[in-house]
């Protein structure tokens, strides 16, 4: 429980104080006997919030709570801490302050760890994760080949950061920079987020300062900034997780952007299927008020901004900035022609200014840290670092922060692992379905805007998919297109009808009854699609197919010729009954939805495959195992 | 005919001010109060807010939180998501389909579960993933599904 009292300060050398007071107690905090677990997303789903209570249980019987020194009231010896990461390897613990880090913790583990690790600072083996890397087990999370790999920038302290609380953030230096910078001149500030390089994280990498400078030029005496996390991309996380463990990272980045361009309201447009992070940036909205970081007269200055979080109800299209608008104001989701830009005329008509998550993250730390250091980061053209989610048949998945310009080999094989079950990475997905499937030749390419918009692909919203040989590249088109034909808002036609002739074109290959024409007529509506359509929703649909054509040729024609190489299309398989294990029971033949399977009592059952529709129920039904798919 | 009492949605339009540009979250909440948006409901809230109806009806049947028809008390989704639908979750609507009778996008007669099949939940460290009354159940096999969904069965039957 959060129990301090909170004053507003009224001017920057009250918080530059405040900061340094907390920054002291922050670290004599970790100095002590504390234990952090991890509740972001992953680690609840694997019972870490009961492993929480079983703490504070545990903890409290014992008498720790007592025995142990506090430093303030909000001191408790049990924390919850956001996402560390290692979303596969949870629920994590972290016990302070030797840093002694456990994977998998269950309720039964308590006790043993309080007794022996929390009082004792002993290591139990057998909770310690292993590298999978160096094969050898590890103590501090710190350690672990999957952290030190990473370059953590945004994602700093992790393991330690008590997301719910402000003044944590503070104590890591947190709205100093909203103190610095409303301290210069705007346009100063708008030269400063130039210069430092810094592109939009949420996919097509515009340069976050001229958006800024835009929208400062921009006449008129209402404006608007906006928190676009609606991220919706299939396999992406990376913004869920920064709202859960940050949340307050965000916001003041969006404060600082607000004063830079003269915006007096904003607005944080998160996704309803979040809410967690709905609950977190709510919750960080109203203890930055109390400390008059938000609200009327900021830090005792003229400007004055509120912020309000809208929530998405569940459409694709609305990360689409025009269309992320509409639905602020309550309307379908449908995006607009631009020009113009949402900086001349966005939100109720009026100026406005939309970041990614992560962009606004960037801010505040670029601000505290200088534009140098950010600029050491990365690549000339792309500086800085980017947050992946990184998924798939890997040894170790989750939340990354790497510096652009890393190789998706080094993230792949230095990062997570490779794989865990021993075979071969033939492609990566990257950037949902508006991204691409790059093959095993591209891996060494670096991961910037521009390197992987020369080979098709694109950053997106960063998430990366490790596809093994066992999958089939038709069915990853053929699943991507069903998303977009589904999530194609039907303004505009191109995107419309050509998503879903391009979809009809595909399952006609997983199906088995593609010919040569349907190549050329798939590579043709793709082209129309990308060309002539109205967003960028429509625009890079196709990006999955002309990938695929592009790099994985040769498994279209594959079935064309009547196989599916991976073995993953059903559709050219057959199901058979193996005459030695029948034992005529006839379930399958009652179960089969088609009447395709018949036989008589003593005599083996036999499947029409004319008849059969290959649902694959007979299978299940069968409890002498005696139905293979053959391929 | 039955007649309805408009005080729950008379609340939550007071919540919001009776503001247009508050339909959104308005529907959000109406439809978590009556686990759907009832025909009369949307009515009111057009006469209400001064919205046409059929603007309404746009508005719900765009995005996908909102049905017109009744959901489950315990509301099943289905990731199929990216890295979900690689490690196989379309095998286990099959096995949900076996458990308890629904497809996606349907309700058991009982009105106790209903099943949808989603974009992405973001869970895809723990791919296959699905999410009921919003608690998240990670990497599933068909066993821990039929688990999860007789647990839920005999809760109800205390």
């Amino acid at each position: 429980m959060i129990t301090t009292t909170r004053k507003r300060f009224d001017n920057a050398e009250e918080i530059i104080k405040c900061v340094e007071k907390l920054k002291a107690k922050r670290e004599k905090k970790l100095q002590k006997k504390s234990v952090f677990v991890c509740v972001g997303t992953g680690c609840t789903a694997g019972g870490s919030r009961k492993v929480y209570a079983k703490f504070v249980e545990v903890v409290k019987n014992k008498g720790l709570d007592v025995a142990i020194e506090k430093i303030d009231d909000d001191d408790e010896p049990v924390k919850r801490t956001g996402c560390c990461g290692l979303c596969s390897l949870g629920p994590l613990v972290k016990v302070m302050p030797q840093g002694i880090t456990y994977s998998h913790v269950t309720i039964d583990d308590v006790e043993e760890i309080v007794e022996k690790t929390l009082i004792n600072g002993e290591p139990i083996e057998r909770l310690l994760l292993t590298d999978p890397i160096t094969h050898k087990k590890v103590e501090r999370l710190e350690d672990a080949t999957f952290f030190k790999n990473q370059t953590f920038y945004i994602m700093n302290e992790v393991g330690t950061s008590v997301f719910e609380s402000i003044e944590d953030y503070m104590a890591r230096g947190g709205y100093l920079s909203l103190a610095k910078a409303i301290s210069m001149d705007k346009k100063e500030l708008i030269e400063e987020i130039k210069a430092s390089g810094l592109r939009g994280r949420g996919g097509g990498g515009f340069p976050t300062g001229l958006k800024w400078e835009a929208a400062y030029n921009s006449k008129g005496d209402i404006k608007y900034v906006v928190c676009n996390a609606d991220e919706g991309d299939p396999g992406a996380f990376m913004n869920r997780t920064l709202l859960e463990r940050d949340p307050h990272s965000v916001l003041e980045g969006m404060i600082i952007a607000a004063y830079a361009i003269g915006a007096e309201e904003g607005y944080a447009y998160i996704r309803a299927e979040y809410p967690i992070a709905v609950e977190m940036f709510n919750k960080a909205i109203e203890s930055a008020k109390e400390y008059g970081l938000l609200g009327e007269n900021i830090l005792g200055t003229d400007f004055s901004l509120d912020i309000h979080v809208k929530e998405g109800a569940g459409a694709f299209v609305c990360g689409e900035e025009t269309a992320l608008l509409s639905s602020i104001e309550g309307k379908r989701g449908v995006p607009r022609p631009r020009p113009p830009f949402p900086a001349q005329s966005g939100l109720w008509g009026k100026p406005t200014l939309i970041n990614n998550v992560e962009t606004y993250a960037n801010v505040p730390k670029i601000l505290r840290d200088g534009v140098e250091s950010y600029r050491k980061k990365g690549v000339q053209k792309s500086p800085g670092t980017k947050m992946f989610s990184v998924t798939g048949p890997l040894n170790l998945t989750g939340i990354i922060e790497v510096q652009f310009g890393t190789t998706l080999r080094y993230i792949l094989e230095n990062i997570c692992g490779g794989t865990s079950n021993g075979r071969k990475i033939k492609a990566i997905q990257i950037g949902g379905p508006s991204g691409a499937c790059l093959p095993e030749e591209l891996f060494d390419l670096p991961l910037d805007y521009d390197t992987l918009k020369s080979v098709g692909a694109m950053v997106g919203s960063g998430g990366i998919v490790a596809i093994t040989d066992d999958r089939c590249m038709v069915e990853v088109a053929r699943f991507f297109l069903d998303f977009t034909k589904r999530e194609s808002c039907g303004k505009c036609v191109p995107c419309r009808e050509g998503t879903m002739q391009a979809y009809n074109i595909l399952e006609k290959f997983t199906q088995g009854k593609a010919t040569y024409d349907d190549l050329e007529t798939l590579e043709y509506v793709a082209e129309i699609i990308r060309t002539t359509s109205l967003c960028g929703l429509g625009k890079t649909a196709p990006n999955p197919i002309i990938s695929t054509l592009k790099y994985f040729k040769e498994e279209y024609i594959e079935h064309i010729e009547g196989k599916c190489p991976s073995g993953m299309c059903t559709s050219f398989k057959k199901y058979m009954i193996s005459a030695e294990k029948c034992k005529s029971c006839s379930l399958c033949a009652r179960s089969c939805p088609n009447g395709a399977i018949s036989g008589e009592r003593g005599k083996p059952y036999v499947i029409d495959q004319e008849k059969c529709v290959k649902c694959g129920l007979c299978i299940t039904k069968c409890k002498f195992g005696a139905i293979e798919l053959v391929g | 005919m039955l007649t309805r009492s408009f005080d729950k949605v008379e609340k939550i339009l007071e919540k919001y001010e009776y503001k247009k540009e508050m339909l959104i979250k308005i529907l959000l909440d109406i439809q978590h109060e009556y686990r759907h948006i009832p025909r009369e409901v949307v009515n009111y809230i057009g006469v209400a807010l001064g919205i046409p109806p059929a603007k309404i009806y746009g508005v719900i049947t765009f995005y996908s939180q909102f049905s017109l028809n009744p959901k489950g008390e315990y509301t099943i989704l289905i990731c199929d998501g990216t890295a979900c639908h690689m490690e196989g979750s379309m095998n286990l609507v099959k096995v949900i389909e076996e458990e308890i009778g629904i497809k996606p996008g349907e309700v058991t007669k009982d009105l106790k579960f209903s099943l949808d099949k989603v974009g992405c939940l973001g869970a895809c460290a723990l791919a296959p993933a699905m999410v009921i009354n919003g608690e998240v159940y990670g990497k599933l096999t068909s066993e821990k599904v039929r688990e999860v969904l007789r647990n839920i069965k005999e809760r109800k039957a205390e």
